[in-house]
């Protein structure tokens, strides 16, 4: 199964971003990755936390609005070309890759990867047709 | 309707009224006002010439500067004790204008916007929820007193304190709003945060105006709310609400012109443009004692259609106004109105809500459009979003034919108003 992720449009201004941290943090969500693309005028800030309907509501309270979108997680062996091959596979079966953001995993001597790629069913068969493992949200949240 | 027999009249008895009205006022007028008197005199136009409604056009103009130039009651025709009640509306520059009626003058001017509230469905049965401002603004008292004439029940809430707005409206159960369309769209996103669905309120209808709106946010607030929008027209120079107003068909407004003769002139000669054709609308306050203010240029931009309508109604219908001609932009010598703006937003999914920023960079005029992003236009990717901008700044390019640059702002970042809507920033300095 693919993983929610949550999409905040923010706008550039000193505070924002603590402000909507501190909204998740006050509805008990806990956020396990994180990423953000800046632009001159406006940032989108990706989420994957444990709780996104909470998320959802709580960041709806304060006026924003939050796209919904399924992204696929992938965990690799924290070794130079592991992550290289992933990308590997994916790029040879002709799978967009839009873009990419990953953490470090908490069992010893993994990676997480987060992959927002332009067909989620192809691109999951691919990696696990190459012996690569995809998380499911369970395993997420319980890294 | 409140008066089918003038909203439904033949044209011959329209005609006989708004005749026999037009000789009383423009001698009321010349004989009371020094000002007019002086006027009519210069413009060597006899007020004794005037036999029917056709003569109107022989008139002179009254324009916005002769109400400044007289203020504050040197334009009043009857002494003070036979005033009983005085508004002033907001000059965003300077003086204000200021108006005065008699208690025939309060009577029609109740009687104008009972029409409009009837129009809208109200019956002695419903509650009027008023959420206009209170004072020396015209929006709340003329429909208080619209309610109270017809029948209906009035709620004074005024402006303000919107959480409060939405309990009221659903403790009491509201039938009707009347209020700014900006202040609507407030109204009702509050609503949604309270979690309030509209649903479950009998709120049906709303009566909206003293500021231009366009039927995409018709269509929004129609909505969001959950009711049917209609429009009320009317400037405190010839009364206040109720001047015109919509009927269930939502095609165009009735004009009261018993009571207030319309006319559309061309904006730069004067003279009178044919029915349909856009320009400045011109009132004559044929039934007022007060102020009987004659050719009045209001600076709104409309066009007046005849022929009876689907209601029942025979009275002449203007044109939604497409802004007044002080709102009008001249941006690298293309006329741009607010409203223009609004349509093209509405239809590319945005909500009504918005801010024109205008600047002058070396020597060259620069439009800025802000508009809150939707939920259905957000995307994860920058590319999305910026894609989104670029078609609206392409649909804005092709309808106003000149360049705007598109900021998206985040849901609820642009000021909300609770009266008129402030929707242009003009940052150019004028050498």
């Amino acid at each position: 199964m693919f993983i929610k992720q949550l999409s905040i449009f923010v706008q550039n201004e000193p505070g924002r971003l603590s402000e909507i941290a501190g909204v998740i943090a006050g509805a008990g969500v806990d956020i396990r990755a994180l990423s953000i693309a800046d632009t001159t005028n406006f940032g989108i800030l990706r989420l994957i936390v444990d709780k996104p309907t909470e998320a959802m509501e709580a960041l709806g309270k304060l006026g924003l609005t939050v796209k919904l979108t399924e992204v696929i997680a992938v965990e690799v062996n924290d070794r130079p070309g592991e992550f290289a091959g992933a990308l590997r596979v994916l790029g040879d079966a002709g799978v967009v890759v839009e873009y990419i953001y990953a953490f470090l995993s908490r069992s010893p001597g993994k990676a997480c990867v987060i992959l927002r790629v332009d067909d989620n069913e192809k691109a999951e068969g691919i990696l696990q047709n190459a012996g690569i493992v995809t998380l499911r949200e369970r395993d997420l949240y319980a890294v | 309707m409140f008066t089918p027999e003038i909203e439904s009249a033949e044209r011959e008895r329209l005609r006989e009224i708004q005749s026999e009205r037009l000789k009383k006022t423009v001698r009321r007028a010349y004989e009371n006002i020094g000002f007019y008197k002086k006027l009519f005199d210069e413009s060597g136009v006899s007020p004794y010439d005037v036999k029917s409604i056709d003569d109107i056009e022989n008139l002179p103009f009254t324009t916005k500067e002769d109400l400044r130039d007289n203020y504050p009651f040197g334009l009043f025709a009857v002494p003070k004790d036979e005033l009983i009640r005085i508004h002033a509306s907001s000059g965003t520059t300077g003086k204000q204008t200021v108006v005065g009626y008699t208690k025939h003058d309060i009577d029609i001017w109740s009687e104008s916007a009972a029409r409009a509230i009837a129009a809208a469905g109200g019956t002695k049965n419903d509650l009027i929820h008023i959420s206009y401002g209170y004072g020396l603004f015209t929006g709340g008292l003329g429909l208080h007193y619209g309610a109270e004439k017809l029948g209906a029940v009035a709620l004074p809430v005024s402006s303000g304190n919107t959480n409060r707005q939405v309990q009221l409206m659903r403790d009491f159960g509201s039938d009707i709003l009347c209020c700014t369309p900006s202040y609507a769209m407030y109204i009702g996103e509050t609503m949604k945060e309270l979690g309030i669905s509209p649903d479950s309120l009998p709120l049906r209808a709303g009566i909206f105006g003293a500021e231009p709106w366009t039927e995409g946010m018709r269509g929004e607030i129609e909505k969001l709310l959950g009711i049917k929008a209609y429009d009320i027209y009317g400037l405190s120079e010839i009364a206040g609400p109720g001047v015109s107003y919509d009927c269930e068909c939502q095609n165009h407004l009735h004009v009261n012109e018993d009571y207030f003769y319309p006319e559309i002139i061309d904006m730069d000669t004067g003279k009178p443009a044919g029915d349909g054709v856009y320009g400045e609308l011109v009132f004559t306050c044929i039934g007022k004692e007060a102020l009987p203010l004659i050719r009045y240029r209001t600076r709104d931009i409309s066009a007046l259609f005849r022929g009876k309508c689907a209601c029942g109604r025979t009275t002449v219908r203007m044109a939604k106004p497409k802004g007044r001609c002080d709102d009008m932009l001249i941006i690298r010598g293309v006329n741009v109105f607010p409203s223009q703006v609004e349509h093209v937003l509405t239809k590319m999914g945005y909500g009504g809500n918005y801010l024109i920023v205008v600047e002058r960079k070396n020597n060259l005029d620069q439009m800025e459009v802000k508009v809150e992003i939707t939920e259905d236009l957000l995307t994860d990717t920058v590319r999305g979003i910026e894609k989104a901008g670029k078609n609206l700044e392409n649909a804005l390019a092709s309808f106003l034919g000149i360049h705007a640059k598109v900021t998206l702002a985040e849901p609820k970042s642009l000021p909300r108003s609770e009266g008129k809507a402030k929707r242009v920033i003009d940052n150019r300095k004028l050498i």
